[in-house]
């Protein structure tokens, strides 16, 4: 299952490899405010990674936009999708929501694979690299800094989301939603907030994604995807922002850093991730003390 | 009652064909201490879900302040100044006590995602005021400045009973419903609770609701009581005019049991 050939894990080591890593990083930030802090199954979230990488592969290689400019286009649409599919189903109790999501991520892969604007099952090919101020974003070391500063970026907004008025929502509406309710807290509102939050994420990564790599191809966002970033934020501890960072590099680098031990690699894998599972079911970074 | 803040009337509520609540007329005054009491299964918290919006009655309306309840959802109805405690204990787990009471200012303020993100001066603003309005209520309640930063599901019974009222209190609310305020607390925490539920209506000017078990307590504070039995409102007065009621010592208290309960 985790055949690293097909997943977009570039084979080539150092900066680059870091890349993917802080990419699955900014990704697990924002589907750790979906499942982590409002406590939401999210089962499709590569969707919104797909949106934001087909956002800027079709603007600009269709249309000839510049790259910046497509970002807020990618950010509107993921949020118009986060409406679509969040708002009729955070309505219900959050189970649904893990079907719906599942679904919502394979209908945009399956369409992704099957419309001529998204160049079909080849995807699409020759994005443009992006400028800033003069210099050409292009190398491995440029893509690693710039995805370094965006991982900042997240960290810093997962950090005072958490710290205001909008994050303790979150966590009364995840501990007991009549309580919360009975606070005054529109609990769908909420929640909506939370989805379309890890929607930007999502989208901005899926964006930086496509013209780091210049190519884009449906299988680039599948349940497996998905899947990986949940493991991301369930294995290094829902909710806590070193233990998510910490797990997505671990989905990324322990297949790789495994490689010397041939075909047994995965299998130590996914035993180690059983292990983790089992004897620390909140994550492998400490739970805070008060 | 002409200074009705909260009125209910004909209020009919069932589940898969039993009745819970029967044509049910209540009256709260502003700034009034009143009592529900009735026996248990008489519908008396399905009376408090119905004011609150958790349960939708089938017949009847609810009137509060000028506003119709029943179309509203419960955290609309907390907007509207209704503020509510829970039979059982309901505080946010693994979160401090500071951060549970902060829960009541949610629905008095509006800062968002964006002014989080970029600390607008609005939201700073905003913040320091949940705090410090979650700080008064914690004072104003009795819990000592030490016990804010500790989980709050950590704390002593009745302590996390009375951070429970805090929380409602920060909500700013006109009308408080307490669901057996004084279960599982000492004799001494019964009177510290007395206590806290007048300064409440006199500093606050908040009028209290009560659902509660404990007679002798609420004979003491109550000026209006009101009794359910199995869903229906038999009897309404003031805690001498109940003591003396036929109907409810029939019902409510037990024929043969009815001289030692009403023993105060």
């Amino acid at each position: 299952m985790f055949d690293s050939s097909r997943t977009f894990t570039i084979q080539v080591p150092n900066l680059a490899q870091r890349c993917p890593a802080l990419l699955y990083a900014i990704l697990a930030l924002g589907l750790n405010v979906v499942v982590g802090y409002a406590g939401l199954l999210d089962l499709g979230y590569a969707a919104f990674f797909a949106v934001g990488a087909y956002s800027v592969g079709i603007l600009t290689t269709e249309f000839g936009w510049n790259f910046w400019a497509t970002i807020p286009v990618a950010v509107a649409a993921a949020v118009l999708a986060g409406v679509i599919i969040g708002g009729p189903t955070l309505r219900l109790r959050s189970d649904y929501l893990a079907i719906v999501t599942l679904g919502f991520g394979e209908i945009v892969r399956i369409s992704a694979r099957n419309l001529q604007i998204t160049g079909a099952a080849s995807g699409i090919t020759g994005i443009d690299q992006p400028w800033l101020f003069g210099w050409h974003i292009a190398s491995p070391t440029d893509f690693y800094y710039v995805f370094l500063v965006l991982t900042i970026i997240a960290i810093l907004v997962s950090v005072r989301l958490a710290n205001s008025r909008l994050g303790r929502a979150w966590l009364y509406v995840r501990h007991d939603e009549d309580a919360a309710e009975a606070m005054g807290i529109n609990r769908v509102r909420v929640k909506l907030a939370a989805y379309i939050i890890g929607a930007i994420y999502g989208s901005i990564g899926g964006a930086f994604f496509a013209v780091n790599f210049t190519a884009i191809s449906p299988e680039s966002f599948s349940f497996r995807q998905s899947t990986l970033f949940l493991m991301a934020v369930i294995l290094g501890g829902m909710g806590k922002i070193p233990g998510v960072i910490l797990g997505a590099f671990i989905v990324v680098l322990a297949p790789e850093l495994l490689r010397d031990l041939g075909s047994l690699r995965l299998l130590i894998f996914a035993v180690g991730l059983l292990l983790i599972m089992l004897f620390r079911p909140s994550g492998i970074w400490p739970v805070r003390s008060r | 009652m002409a200074d009705a803040l909260l009125t209910l009337r004909a209020v009919t509520l069932g589940f898969a064909g039993n009745t819970v609540l029967q044509a049910v007329n209540f009256d709260v005054a502003a700034g009034s201490i009143s009592s529900l009491i009735g026996p248990n299964g008489a519908g008396k918290t399905s009376l408090f879900n119905c004011i609150t919006g958790f349960y939708k009655p089938q017949q009847g309306r609810i009137d509060f302040a000028g506003t119709a309840l029943l179309p509203l959802k419960p955290f609309q109805v907390t907007r509207t100044g209704i503020a509510r405690t829970f039979q059982n204990l309901r505080l946010f787990r693994q979160m401090s006590v500071l951060e549970n009471v902060m829960s009541g200012q949610h629905c008095r303020t509006r800062s968002g995602a964006l002014g989080a993100i970029l600390h607008l001066p609005s939201q700073q603003r905003e913040e320091r005021q949940i705090r410090d309005r979650a700080a008064e209520c914690l004072r104003f309640v009795g819990i000592a400045e030490e016990e804010w930063p500790r989980e709050a599901t950590t704390l002593a019974y009745g302590h996390q009973r009375r951070v429970e009222i805090a929380r409602a209190l920060a909500t700013e609310p006109k009308l408080l419903l307490l669901d057996e305020p004084a279960a599982g607390l000492t004799k001494g925490e019964k009177q510290e609770l007395i206590a806290l539920i007048a300064r409440i209506r006199d500093e606050r000017q908040v009028a209290v609701l009560l659902i509660e078990h404990d007679t002798g307590l609420v004979m003491t504070i109550s000026e209006r009581v009101s009794v359910l039995d199995h869903g229906l409102m038999i009897a309404e007065g003031t805690p001498k005019e109940i003591q003396s009621n036929p109907r409810v010592i029939e019902a409510y208290l037990g024929v043969e049991d009815a001289e030692a309960a009403l023993a105060l």
